[in-house]
């Protein structure tokens, strides 16, 4: 217990003459460096709480001496890059899809935005450049379920498939032909190998062509009969005479398909993205693959 | 030194109450390892999300604040609970208030709020307040365990056979009474079964919108000025000038930067809601009280660092002098980067990135759990009578082994929550944007690899340390490791 300082030798400063446990402290003065790092700290904040809005008085706060404010400088930001962006947007917004895709800047500025729109708002399913997924379609090949055309693919886009949201929202419906029973197992067996042997190139006669002219021929043929299963856009039944499948391609997952379809939704964009907006998606969707 | 014989006094026959003490530092070790672990699952989920295994409770909503609960209050919580019982009965040179009963109280009161939270978090029982995720029940048991631990402690104070109160003791007990306040201030809420619900876990606060946000980052903000801050500056004016066995550089600086520090820190919060719907005037005075919070964090460094004058060599020699050096360190950086990262113009490039995961982590691994670390391996030897740690070689890989781990975590949090921060903010000559959100996440891929690598070297290190405190308590020597050290600095003497 040292109830006096004492000199520590190695610095030769005196200790205060506390001592706890064995701990005693030196009476070093304040290192000058670190006071005065502090009040320049002290004198900044102060002059800086001068120049923006800082102390709260009675019935508001003191706006500060720049005038400056959060909010106002977001809209001036935003402001300044809609006027950046507005001799552009003029222009895409007075044309359809068709004229602005002829006019080369045009098309280029577009495709630029609707890559940006792309990241953003379709990759999550899509893919990066249209890729697909299990469940969403390809974009970036030239089979489209609903049209590849510029103004079949803004349709899409602005009213989406099968959504509840909106009324204009692209529909099909495809039975479950085993849930409800209008399929036996082995018919859907033959129909899901004839529906496979078609995706390799193979058109087989037999009950599994029969079932098919008779069942799936409406939808997936585009004269609602023939056997060969091309396709058909007006009423987005899919082709089935290549190997892309949304929900797999093995004769299980064909079969699995028929028993039950999985039907994909696409949310309405109108709305959410303006028109200008959707015509530069479209043009950078049309871009990607088989556009018509 | 002389260990007396009979357990817990010393040879100027004080007796101290240490059984609760061992308690609190096995849990410590034991949380330290649980918090470690689910930090690095939940990195590991970050790069690579099918570790969330579609569970519920296994996903990384669920496991966050599972981690850093466990981190903070159960790993930290415990370190300060076992310090702060441990140096005040030592400073004070007086039994513990209540003695080794209250201790154990304190003990299993508080283990059995860590598992009333952890349950709650992993089957989806929260308030989801950040740092303060448990509903009102855990709460409720916290405040009464919280009122026993500060009466054990302001008792012990009271009855002490010193003149003045150690400056580690008023660090302590600014953070008691703090942490006290932030969490009556921040927990206030209605249990919806007295409203006529059916849950009886869920509760709905009493504020709403940006008053709530305001005082969550109230809380939060001081949950780490004085949780992790005073209260392990407390640790810090205990443990560094015993294990350097050097008087404390200034007595005027640690007055001077402890109420410097416990006036400023409390403005500070708003600094973590700056850019949104918070009010401009009180985003400025979060700011600038932050950045004048600098210097008076900075005064905890330089006591600290310069205690050690006339000491340095023995950081060769002595690894666990050397842990709460380099711990001392990391708060400086982080003292200096937090304030820097308050700056407007900063936050907003640095918000809502990694750089913040980063910053948090230089101060969590580096400056709380480093200082952790030295005060457990001071304490295990002298709470269990030993001569010395089992081994000083392998504290020593311990350290290394840990720093390593902090760097590559630190590093890869910086290089990603930058370039997060520059991806999301980068437009091309047309005004578009140049990276859509997803490409930003794809290219912290590789950092967070990096990441969860780091937290696998800092959980091997604790392992490393669990096996050193087995040893030891089991009296233990390792062949040669006494003779590392020179004699002054020999871990086991100077208690």
């Amino acid at each position: 217990m040292a109830e006096h300082p004492e000199r520590d030798e190695i610095t030769g400063r005196y200790t205060t003459g506390h001592e706890w446990d064995g701990i005693s402290e030196l009476n070093t003065p304040l290192p000058k460096w670190w006071v005065w790092v502090f009040y320049i700290s002290i004198g900044w904040s102060v002059l800086y709480t001068i120049a923006y809005p800082s102390w709260p008085v009675m019935s508001g706060f003191f706006g500060g001496a720049t005038g400056w404010h959060a909010r106002a400088s977001l809209e001036d930001s935003l402001a300044e890059a809609r006027e950046a962006r507005s001799e552009w947007v003029t222009q895409i917004a007075a044309r359809d899809v068709p004229a602005i895709l002829e006019d080369n800047t045009l098309r280029s500025y577009a495709m630029r935005g609707g890559e940006v729109l792309f990241k953003e708002n379709c990759a999550p399913c899509h893919q990066t450049g249209g890729a697909g997924a299990y469940g969403y379609p390809t974009l970036a090949d030239d089979e489209w379920i609903w049209g590849g055309t510029p103004e079949a693919i803004v349709t899409t886009i602005q009213h989406g498939i099968r959504n509840d949201t909106d009324p204009d929202a692209r529909s099909s419906e495809m039975y479950a032909f085993g849930e409800w029973e209008l399929l036996t197992e082995e018919e859907i067996d033959q129909v899901a190998q004839y529906v496979y042997d078609l995706s390799h190139g193979e058109m087989n006669a037999g009950p599994g062509q029969d079932i098919f002219v008779a069942q799936c021929a409406a939808c997936h043929s585009p004269d609602a009969q023939s056997p060969g299963g091309e396709g058909n856009k007006d009423l987005g039944g899919p082709p089935l005479n290549n190997r892309i499948f949304l929900y797999g391609g093995t004769k299980k997952d064909i079969a699995a398909q028929v028993y039950k379809p999985q039907l994909g939704v696409m949310p309405s964009w109108s709305g959410r993205l303006s028109d200008e907006d959707i015509k530069q998606l479209a043009v950078y969707v049309h871009s990607l693959g088989g556009g018509q | 030194m002389a260990h007396g014989a009979a357990p817990g006094t010393r040879s100027d026959g004080t007796f101290y109450a240490e059984g609760a003490i061992r308690l609190f530092v096995l849990a410590a070790v034991f949380w330290g390892i649980v918090g470690f672990l689910v930090g690095d699952v939940i990195a590991w989920q970050l790069a690579f999300p099918v570790l969330n295994l579609d569970l519920p409770w296994t996903s990384f909503g669920r496991l966050r604040p599972l981690h850093t609960s466990a981190v903070i209050f159960a790993f930290g919580g415990n370190v300060l609970f076992a310090t702060s019982l441990y140096v005040v009965q030592r400073t004070c040179r007086a039994r513990l208030y209540g003695g080794d009963v209250l201790g154990k109280i304190l003990f299993w009161g508080y283990q059995i709020f860590i598992v009333l939270a952890a349950v709650g978090y992993v089957t989806g029982v929260t308030q989801s307040k950040e740092y303060a995720e448990p509903e009102w029940y855990a709460d409720l048991w916290l405040t009464v365990v919280w009122v026993l631990y500060i009466a054990a402690f302001v008792g012990t104070i009271l009855k002490r056979r010193e003149p003045h109160i150690y400056v580690a003791n008023w660090f302590f007990l600014a953070f008691m009474i703090t942490i006290a306040l932030l969490h009556l201030g921040n927990n206030m809420a209605v249990p919806v079964a007295l409203m006529g619900g059916d849950s009886w876990t869920k509760s709905y606060g009493l504020l709403s919108g940006v008053q709530d946000a305001m005082t969550q980052w109230w809380y939060g903000h001081n949950a780490v000025g004085f949780f992790l801050t005073a209260g392990f500056l407390a640790i810090m004016y205990y443990f560094v000038p015993k294990q350097a066995n050097r008087p404390v550089y200034s007595y005027r600086l640690s007055i001077v930067h402890f109420w410097a520090l416990i006036f400023l820190y409390i403005w500070a919060g708003p600094h973590h809601l700056h850019y949104t719907a918070l009010p401009d005037w009180a985003q400025t005075l979060g700011m600038v009280f932050s950045v004048m919070l600098w210097m008076p964090s900075w005064g905890g460094m330089i006591n600290g660092l310069m205690t050690l004058s006339g000491a340095w060599d023995k950081l060769r020699t002595d690894p666990v002098l050397r842990f709460l050096v380099v711990s001392v360190g990391f708060y400086g950086m982080s003292t200096f980067e937090g304030p820097m990262m308050s700056l407007k113009a900063v936050n907003s490039l640095s918000h809502y990135t990694d750089w913040t995961i980063g910053h948090v982590h230089s101060g969590a691994l580096g400056w709380v759990a480093f200082i952790s670390f030295g005060a457990l391996y001071f304490m295990v030897p002298a709470l269990w009578k030993r001569q010395s740690l089992y081994s000083l070689k392998l504290v020593s890989l311990h350290f290394w082994i840990a720093t390593l781990g902090i760097v590559l975590y630190i590093t890869a949090m910086w290089v990603s929550g930058i370039m997060q921060g520059l991806m999301w903010r980068a437009y091309d000559e047309l005004g578009f944007l140049q990276y859509s959100f997803i490409e930003s996440v794809e290219a912290m891929h590789p950092y967070y690899i990096i990441r969860a690598t780091g937290g696998v070297l800092f959980i091997l290190g604790a392992l490393i340390m669990a096996y050193n405190f087995y040893r030891t308590i089991k009296g233990d020597v390792a062949e040669g490791a006494p003779d590392s050290v020179p004699a002054g600095a020999t871990v086991g003497v100077q208690r």
